[in-house]
């Protein structure tokens, strides 16, 4: 195995590790809290606004490719497709592949 | 062992018209082909996807990669950006729990922990009876990981025909699907607020913090939001 190819594995190994370690000691905890417990209540409010926050993160301030399109064409795009969400019974499937198509029109053409 | 009628049933779910199936496929597709891009072999990607399986995490390490991080600060990037799935853990297992179930059950499905498969089962528990759910999680799970270990490697073939059009959209993808399934969410005053301040608070903590703004905004947002619903 030639030096680079041996360091992607560890890469990928010390990755799939920090992200277990979390899970983990996840479960560890659960073995303890009740699901009528007010510690669970407020570990529940704490889990979604952690990930309101990353996906605010990922919209507002993007890493990649994202990063090279206009943040005002983001917000748009994630509005209208949460307004096409709402008025589409909730289905998923239209307003990912709006916004998709959308923001690579926008980001070309405005 | 899993008692297959639940796990059939869990698994089915990807592919109702609710499923992530779509969104989760196009986030791995572009995962796949960034991959490729630092210069991972197929076979390294489909162990990256197979063993982290979070996106967010995954996303963290190509950029260090190409950085050249050492393995050290890799770690520390990875965990901060994936510490959010301890509460979602513990906001999550304490459902499944039964007495009847194994305990290396829990410890080998919490890998299936990231927030595709963890807003489905948020939105499906209850009509699942307590001793099953585990089982019903498990097919969750291995439904959600299964697409996105595939459109790894549908991303990683196809990286040499997707333009810079395409790796854009693709990449809005996944914060727009994440955001209509919150939105979907929301059914109580708790919730969602804790929705709403953590998408005020993550990216302003950005000014302060850009690598602790995540747990800062969303344990602060969360917080607040827990006790705005007791005093209620």
């Amino acid at each position: 195995m030639s030096e680079i190819s041996s360091n992607i594995i560890l890469v990928i190994l010390v990755t799939s590790f920090a992200t277990y370690l979390s899970r983990f000691l996840g479960v560890v905890s659960s073995e303890k809290i009740k699901e009528t417990s007010k510690i669970f209540k407020w570990f529940n409010c704490i889990a979604y606004s952690v990930l309101a926050a990353l996906i605010a993160r990922m919209i507002v301030f993007p890493a990649g490719e994202l990063s090279e399109s206009d943040i005002f064409i983001r917000l748009f795009v994630v509005v209208a497709s949460v307004v096409m969400f709402l008025f589409n019974k909730r289905n998923l499937v239209y307003p990912t592949v709006l916004s998709a198509i959308l923001l690579a029109l926008l980001n070309n053409y405005l | 062992m899993v008692n297959s009628k639940y796990f059939f049933k869990g698994f089915k779910l990807i592919k109702s018209l609710d499923s992530p199936a779509l969104a989760l496929g196009a986030s791995f597709i572009a995962i796949g082909a960034l991959l490729k891009n630092i210069g991972f072999n197929l076979e390294q990607s489909i162990f990256s996807t197979f063993l982290t399986y979070a996106l967010p995490g995954s996303l963290v390490m190509a950029e260090s990669f190409l950085v050249g991080a050492s393995l050290i600060n890799i770690f520390l990037a990875v965990w901060l950006v994936n510490t959010r799935l301890y509460p979602m853990t513990v906001s999550l297992m304490p459902l499944l729990l039964h007495k009847s179930q194994p305990r290396w059950k829990y410890y080998l499905s919490c890998h299936f922990i990231a927030v595709s498969a963890w807003l489905i089962m948020k939105g499906n528990y209850q009509s699942i009876g307590k001793k099953h759910r585990i089982d019903f999680w498990i097919g969750i799970g291995t439904g959600t990981w299964l697409i996105a270990i595939v459109s790894t490697i549908i991303g990683f073939l196809a990286s040499d025909y997707l333009n810079k059009d395409m790796m854009i959209g693709l990449a809005i993808v996944n914060p727009v699907y994440f955001t209509c399934m919150m939105v979907g969410e929301m059914k109580n005053l708790q919730i969602n607020l804790s929705i709403i301040l953590g998408a005020i608070l993550g990216p302003a903590f950005f000014f302060i913090s850009p690598e602790w703004s995540i747990l800062y905004g969303g344990v602060l947002a969360g917080t607040v939001a827990y006790f705005i619903g007791e005093l209620k």
